[in-house]
C-alpha cells in the first residue's frame, strides 16, 4: 500500500530580485508502508526542499510549494489546514535533521523536550506515564544510563547522543513515516554506523517507513529499498536500490558512481570527474537540466525536458538517450 | 625508501584551558600525545581519524602555528624550534596548507589576483610584471580562466574556490603541502576534480603531501602510506595497501568496517560501540580499551608501544593474536 504519494511536486524559490523560480520541478514518488526510500543528490539539488514541503515546513516566503499534491494514506495533506498539519507532524510523520545541536532546544532538558511531544499528542495521559515513556524511548535508542540523562541539556551530550535524543523524540508517537534529513552527516563513521543500525533496527521493529535523505551514495545504498537520484531539482533516476547502483541508466548516476574513489580505481590514478558544476537556479538549462555537463548530450537535450520513462516495472529514468547509451 | 623531508619526534601538544567557576580550575587537553613519524620526499602520507583525534592540531604544529609542548619537528635535518627568523620564513615558504573551508580561508575583500600575489609580496619575490605573470600561470595550473584574476571569492563555486586555495598554496613552490580536509566540504563530482588536480600538481612539483581527512575512501585513493590516529596518538602506520587490506589495530579494523560500501548491508559491518572519550581525561593504558572488543587486563594498565614489523607499525599489545579484518 502507498503510505505517501508525492505527485508532480514543484517548489519555487524567490530570489533577491523578487522573481520566483522553480527549483524542484514536477517530481513524483511513492513510499510504501515499512519501506525506505533513499533520496540522494549533491548539495542544492532540492532534496531537503522536497522533504520539507511534504510537511509544509518550507522557509516562507522565500520558498513555497508551487504545484503538485502530497497524499498521505490517501488524504491530500498539501491542502490541509494548519491544525490538521499539526496533528500529522510528529504523530504520523516525524523528522530528524542533520544537526541535532540546532534542532534541539538548548535551554530545555532532554526529558522536557521529549515530554513536550507527548503532551501535545497525548494530552490525556498522566505526567508519570509520559516520564515512563521517555525512559523507555531513551533505552530504545541505546542511550546508556537513561535515568541520568533525563536532566541533561543538549550541550552536555556528544553528537551521537544528541542524534539519539532526536530519534527518541521522533519516535515518541510511533510515526508511520520518518523523514531523516542527512541524519548522520555531522557524525564520525563509527557513530554513523551505530545510528544507521539503530534506525534500521527500529524500523524493523515498528514497521515505519523512512525517507532517507543523504549525499552519500554508499550509505544510501545500504539503507534503502528504493532510491531516487536527484539532480538540479529533478529525479534523474528512480528504482530498486540494488538495480540503480548495479546498472545505472542515467548518465548522471553513472558519472557520480565513477567519480567515487574506491576499489575500482587504482590508488593515485585520475578519477573520472564530472566536469563543471550544478547549474545555479538563475541559469537552469531549459531542456534537460543535466545537459550542460552530460557527455552524451545531443542538440534536442538542450531544448526538451526529458520525459520519465520506465526501464522496468519499478524503475524509471529521465533521459532522452537512455536507450542508446545503455545499449 | 627515499629520504625524510619532515620528521616528527615525540611531539606533544597540550592545551591548557580554564574551567570551573571564574576559571579557577585548569584542565589540559592532550590534543597530540607522543606522535612520531616521517614524511618522505614525494610521498603522500594520509592521516585519518575521527573528529577530535588531533589530526588537524598535528598539521598546525608542523606549520609552527602551534608551539609543541614537547618533542621536535625536524625539517631537512634541522629542528624548526631553533630556526632563525630568516630560516623560519624560508621554512614557512616551503610548507603550505590547504584548508577545508574555501569559503572562510579566502579574504572576501580581495580579488583573486591580490590573494595569489600576497604570498609573493610577503616573501619579496619578483617585480610587479613578473608577479602578474606568476598569477596567470598559477590560475592556468589549477584550471581557472585568466579572467578569474579580477574577480572576488564570492563569485566562485566551492570547487573553484578550493582551486584558488590550491593556487595560493603552490604560489611559493613549496616542497610540502598539508591538505587539511581539503575536499570534505565538496560534492562527489567536484571532489573528484580537486583530487585529480592535487595528484597532477604533486607530480609536477614533486610535492610531499600530508593528507588529513576523515574520509577513508579518499585517503586510500591519495596516499602511499597511512597513519591512523586515535585520541592524540598514532595507533597504526604503514603502507596504504597494508592498512586497507591487513589492518592490524582493532580500531583501524573497526573504522574500515564502519565505512558504508555500495550495496552492502549495515549488519555486515562489525561495530565499534560507544563514543570517543574526552582528550582531557583519556583512558589509562591503551586509549582504545574502552571501545575495543578484545580488551584484556593488561590493556587497561599499560599503554602499548608502536611496534614495527617491517615498515608497518601497530600500537596494540595483542595484534598478533587478532585475526585481520
Amino acid at each position: 500500500m502507498r503510505l505517501l504519494s508525492v505527485q508532480n511536486l514543484s517548489v519555487s524559490i524567490r530570489g533577491d530580485d523578487g522573481i520566483a523560480r522553480e527549483l524542484v520541478s514536477s517530481i513524483s514518488f511513492d513510499i510504501a508502508a515499512g519501506e525506505t526510500l533513499g533520496l540522494v543528490g549533491e548539495s542544492g539539488c532540492g532534496k531537503s526542499l522536497t522533504a520539507m514541503s511534504i510537511l509544509d515546513l518550507l522557509p516562507k516566503p522565500q520558498a513555497a510549494r508551487s504545484k503538485g499534491s502530497v497524499l498521505f494514506k490517501g488524504e491530500n495533506i498539501s491542502t490541509a489546514n494548519q491544525p490538521r498539519l499539526r496533528q500529522i507532524r510528529g504523530k504520523n510523520i516525524a523528522v530528524i535533521f542533520q544537526d541535532p545541536m540546532t534542532a534541539l532546544n538548548p535551554v530545555q532538558t532532554v526529558a522536557q523536550q521529549i515530554i513536550e511531544v507527548l503532551q501535545i499528542h497525548f494530552p490525556k495521559q498522566s505526567r508519570s506515564a509520559h516520564r515512563h515513556r521517555v525512559l523507555e524511548l531513551l533505552r530504545e535508542v541505546g542511550i546508556p544510563a537513561p535515568e541520568e540523562r533525563l536532566s541533561a541539556y543538549p550541550h552536555q551530550l556528544s553528537g551521537g547522543m544528541r542524534q539519539r535524543v532526536m530519534i527518541a523524540m521522533a519516535l515518541a508517537c510511533e510515526p508511520d513515516l520518518l523523514i531523516a534529513d542527512e541524519p548522520t552527516t555531522a557524525l564520525d563513521v563509527t557513530i554513523q554506523s551505530q545510528i544507521v543500525r539503530l534506525l534500521k533496527g527500529l524500523q524493523a521493529k515498528n514497521g515505519m517507513a523512512m525517507l532517507f535523505i543523504t549525499h552519500d551514495l554508499a550509505l544510501v545504498s545500504q539503507v534503502s529499498d528504493h532510491i531516487a537520484v536527484m539532480y538540479a531539482g529533478k529525479i534523474a533516476e528512480y528504482g530498486k536500490a540494488r538495480d540503480v547502483f548495479a546498472t545505472p541508466h542515467h548518465p548522471y548516476t553513472q558519472s557520480l558512481l565513477a567519480a567515487l574513489p574506491g576499489i575500482h580505481h587504482p590508488p593515485k590514478s585520475p578519477l573520472l570527474a564530472l566536469e563543471g558544476q550544478v547549474p545555479a537556479i538563475e541559469s537552469m538549462p531549459s531542456g534537460c537540466r543535466f545537459s550542460n555537463r552530460c557527455r552524451f548530450v545531443a542538440e534536442f537535450c538542450h531544448h526538451n525536458v526529458p520525459p520519465v520513462e520506465h526501464i522496468s516495472d519499478t524503475n524509471t529514468v529521465a533521459c532522452h538517450r537512455w536507450k542508446e547509451i545503455n545499449s | 625508501m627515499s629520504e625524510a623531508v619532515l620528521e616528527v619526534r615525540d611531539l606533544k601538544l597540550h592545551f591548557s584551558q580554564r574551567s570551573g567557576v571564574f576559571g579557577r580550575d585548569r584542565t589540559v587537553v592532550r590534543a597530540v600525545d607522543n606522535v612520531s613519524f616521517e614524511l618522505h620526499k614525494g610521498e603522500t602520507l594520509g592521516l585519518v581519524g575521527e573528529s577530535g583525534c588531533g589530526k588537524s592540531s598535528l598539521g598546525k604544529a608542523l606549520l609552527n602555528l602551534h608551539k609543541p609542548s614537547a618533542g621536535k619537528v625536524i625539517y631537512q635535518g634541522k629542528d624548526i624550534a631553533g630556526l632563525s627568523d630568516k630560516a623560519m620564513r624560508e621554512y614557512r615558504r616551503s610548507l603550505q596548507i590547504i584548508f577545508q573551508d574555501p569559503f572562510e580561508s579566502l579574504n572576501s575583500r580581495h580579488t583573486v589576483s591580490a590573494i595569489l600575489e600576497e604570498p609573493l609580496l610577503i616573501h619579496r619575490i619578483g617585480d610587479r610584471a613578473s608577479r602578474t605573470q606568476r598569477v596567470a600561470a598559477l590560475l592556468d595550473m589549477v584550471g581557472l580562466p585568466s579572467s578569474a584574476a579580477s574577480k572576488y571569492p564570492h563569485e566562485f563555486s566551492g570547487g573553484q574556490r578550493q582551486r584558488i586555495g590550491i593556487a595560493r598554496a603552490i604560489a611559493l613552490n613549496p616542497s610540502v603541502l598539508i591538505c587539511d580536509e581539503a575536499v570534505s566540504a565538496l560534492d562527489v563530482s567536484v571532489q573528484a576534480q580537486i583530487l585529480n588536480l592535487l595528484l597532477e600538481i604533486q607530480r609536477e612539483l614533486h610535492l610531499s603531501m600530508l593528507f588529513i581527512s576523515h574520509d577513508l575512501g579518499v585517503v586510500r585513493h591519495m596516499s602511499d602510506r597511512i597513519a591512523v590516529m586515535y585520541l592524540g596518538q598514532i595507533v597504526e602506520i604503514g603502507d596504504a595497501q597494508a592498512i586497507y587490506q591487513q589492518a592490524r589495530h582493532p580500531y583501524t579494523q573497526g573504522l574500515l568496517a564502519a565505512i558504508p560500501r555500495l550495496g552492502s548491508s549495515p549488519e555486515e559491518s562489525s561495530q565499534i560501540g560507544g563514543d570517543i572519550p574526552s582528550p582531557i581525561a583519556p583512558p589509562s593504558g591503551c586509549r582504545f580499551h574502552t571501545r575495543c572488543a578484545h580488551t584484556q587486563a593488561q590493556c587497561k594498565i599499560q599503554p602499548p608501544a608502536l611496534r614495527p614489523e617491517g615498515s608497518h607499525f601497530t600500537a596494540c599489545h595483542f595484534w598478533e593474536d587478532l585475526k585481520p579484518a
